[in-house]
């Protein structure tokens, strides 16, 4: 090994880090079987997906850059708007309309990126929860264009590509999610395991230090705040399209700080995090709500801050496969060096 | 390892059947009822819960013959959440008839689920007027937008009030209601001075109440959603606008009668238009009253709480005159030009619109047997919501 040169190493250290893992392989063949699996609850299965895209964008901010963030919804708001509008008012095709939506959220990404790349974590989490606060409020006010508190309505989504129509049990509009999902998992992870991917890990260890080997901090963080910011759009536009409704509930609050949950819950930094916990926390939400229509916050509150405290590599699956393998006695990666692989 | 594998194998048995399963016994009907019960409008949801409650007490479970079973969700005042949990009681617990919505986006947002999968949908809270022309499965059994505003205005501009301010909330409903006053009270006569409209996350109205002082107007016209009605009112008189003689009229969401009580003294005298009140004189509210009090802790009943009340009683009625057939076109059908006599008056849903006609009743807060109640003194017979001609 010592003797290939530098390049060659590194490029092997991205190559390798880049592989689909077996477990990955499980993961999306038992998304997709889920939709054959479960005709009834094909429409938490979409609001999973729509969750876990809306929680990859906000990783890839807040697990790559290092940019904490409380107003991710500013952008899922824009992308569910622009949805509606243009379903309205321009084409009934969703995934022309997916991507123009994508593409106006990220631009709004671009424009206020120039503000998180000054002050420290609190100044950002600030500056980005004041930006999804305007927009709410705007989206309220300007009633001509988004219909005000009473949200957008009369939205008609057209079959996807004039082929496969959204149908009542909503297994198209799962389906429809999930190849988004599984396209935007494939390209963030050819992102983030690429140099430039490194580059912003480096970035979010240490800016300076980043600066000093010569990365410059400012321009990857506007790239990359502006992909997620896209993602967010995408997770947006995803929602209108499959529920042909907007409210300005879409740029609430509660929808970043959801958001965050999921993440934390899930794991940060390794993509598949807010995967798993858009799963566990719509899953636990929807049996919750239904066991217990009035008390279930309580109950979700309570399984959140026992399961943060527990520790959210308990509930990885490598970490979960890995204590199974050590219980049966077969041979299982070292502790360190999982560690050493997710960093 | 058998026992890690049986034990995995035994919750993830589990949590299928809770999650999954969905039993459905023979002969009963099903009614999903979806309501804010968490989050900032769970009162909502309580209210129509109790009310909903009540009317099976009082009439029991079954109606030609079917048996009738409630299944409540709670959507926490969401939208999207409310457009899943509709389309999943149709689809998967085979509703036949849904219930409640709290908020006008929130049942915006089912239309397209009604549409297609001609399901009835009976609204017992929302209120904007034009719910009811997204689908043709929309009934109403609340309110139908300024309906409660309008009477406020011909009774104001009778009774000398002639130079007024209006105060709303600033979102759909308050501006329907606005314009509702508004457009009836220049007809009658009067004169806006101001309009105020008061931002609807942020309930502090003491800048707003200054500028009405200011401009010195005979009363203050106010709309504000109900669960604020109390902050208003202190701050209303700790302004100083009573002492200064301003006249405080409103609608009814403002002196809600679940809160009333709480709001004390400072409520005396206060006049307000609306569609029900608890202290309503009739065999039908005193049966429904005593029921939702004896039910839930004492609690009085609030004018959401009659909406889920005559949404169950117009459910049953559809259901009888179908003879039990669950078709939601028949069961449409069969709800509209529907008359009958709930604890608030006489009402009927319109043929035309699905919509509700009803008594509006011009009321003073006073105190009887030592509470607050909405005393009655005049009513304005089958109103009509003014912007659904």
């Amino acid at each position: 090994m010592s003797r290939l040169p530098r390049q060659a190493l590194a490029s092997a250290f991205l190559h390798r880090k880049a592989r689909w893992k077996p477990l990955e392989f499980a993961f999306w063949i038992t998304a997709l079987g889920a939709a054959f699996a479960f005709p009834s609850q094909q429409l938490l299965l979409s609001e999973i997906a729509i969750l876990a895209l809306f929680a990859l964008s906000l990783d890839l901010i807040v697990g790559y850059a290092g940019i904490l963030s409380l107003g991710h919804a500013a952008f899922f708001g824009i992308g569910a708007y622009a949805a509606g509008l243009i379903s309205l008012h321009a084409v009934a095709e969703p995934v022309t309309g997916l991507i123009l939506s994508g593409a106006i959220a990220g631009l709004a990404g671009l424009a206020t990126s120039f503000l998180v790349l000054r002050g420290s974590d609190l100044t950002k989490l600030m500056t980005t929860f004041g930006v999804s606060m305007l927009l709410a409020e705007a989206a309220n006010q300007a009633a001509w264009l988004t219909g005000g508190a009473d949200g957008l309505s009369g939205i008609v989504i057209d079959p996807i590509v004039g082929l496969f129509e959204f149908d009542l049990f909503g297994r198209t509009g799962y389906l429809y999610c999930l190849g988004v999902l599984f396209a935007a998992m494939f390209i963030a992870r050819r992102i983030v395991n690429s140099p430039f991917g490194l580059s912003l890990k480096a970035i979010k260890r240490n800016s300076r230090r980043a600066a000093m080997l010569g990365i410059s901090p400012n321009r990857r963080i506007v790239a990359i705040y502006t992909l997620s910011a896209l993602y967010a759009g995408f997770s947006g536009a995803l929602l209108t399209q499959t529920t042909s409704f907007v409210s300005p509930d879409v740029l609430a609050f509660h929808r970043s700080a959801d958001v965050l949950l999921v993440l934390v819950l899930g794991g940060v930094g390794y993509l598949y995090g807010g995967v798993i916990g858009a799963v566990i926390f719509t899953v636990l939400r929807a049996w919750l709500s239904v066991v217990t229509p009035q008390y279930w916050m309580f109950w979700i509150g309570l399984i959140l801050v026992a399961l943060v405290l527990v520790g959210r590599d308990r509930i990885s699956p490598a970490r979960l496969l890995a204590g199974l393998r050590a219980r049966t006695g077969r041979p299982a990666s070292s502790p360190a060096q999982h560690q050493k692989e997710e960093a | 390892m058998a026992s890690v594998l049986r034990r995995l194998f035994m919750t993830g048995a589990a949590l299928c059947s809770l999650l999954f399963s969905h039993a459905q016994a023979a002969e009963t009907v099903k009614i999903g009822l979806v309501l804010p019960m968490t989050g900032p409008f769970a009162s909502t949801g309580r209210q129509v819960e109790a009310g909903v409650k009540a009317y099976m007490a009082l009439n029991g479970d079954t109606v030609a013959g079917k048996k009738v079973e409630v299944v409540l969700r709670d959507d926490a005042g969401t939208a999207d959440q409310t457009r899943r949990i509709a389309q999943e009681l149709v689809v998967k617990d085979g509703a036949s008839m849904l219930m409640g919505f709290g908020l006008t986006p929130l049942a915006l947002s089912v239309a397209p689920v009604l549409s297609q999968a001609k399901v009835p949908a009976i609204i017992t809270s929302a209120t904007t007027s034009i719910i009811t022309q997204k689908s043709d499965y929309f009934v109403r059994t609340s309110m139908a937008g300024p309906q409660s505003a309008v009477p406020v205005a011909t009774w104001a501009a009778k009774n000398g009030l002639k130079r007024v301010v209006t105060l709303v909330s600033d979102y759909g409903p308050g501006i329907d209601i606005e314009k509702g006053f508004t457009d009836q009270f220049k007809k009658d006569g009067g004169e806006i001075l101001e309009a105020v409209r008061v931002p609807l996350q942020n309930p502090d109205f003491a800048p707003f109440l200054q500028r009405v002082r200011d401009t010195k107007p005979d009363a203050v016209f106010v709309f504000v959603p109900s669960g604020v009605g109390s902050i208003f009112m202190k701050q209303f008189v700790e302004r100083g606008l009573r002492d200064a003689g301003i006249k405080l009229i409103a609608t009814g969401d403002v002196t809600d009668d679940d809160l009333l009580n709480g709001m004390g003294d400072a409520a005396l005298g206060v006049i307000t238009g609306h569609f029900y009140s608890a202290n309503h004189d009739s065999p039908e509210n005193k049966a429904f009253v005593a029921e939702v009090r004896k039910a839930n802790k004492n609690m009085r009943p609030n004018f959401m709480s009659v909406g889920g009340y005559d949404a169950m009683a117009l459910a049953y009625a559809a259901l009888k005159k179908t003879n039990g057939d669950t078709d939601g076109t028949k069961l449409v059908d069969a709800m509209k030009g529907m008359t009958w006599v709930s604890p608030r008056g006489p009402i009927t849903i319109d043929a035309k619109t699905r919509d509700i006609v009803q008594d509006i009743y011009m009321r003073e807060v006073k105190k009887v047997d030592g509470e607050l109640y909405n005393v009655e003194f005049a009513t304005f017979p089958k109103v009509r919501d003014p912007n659904t001609p």
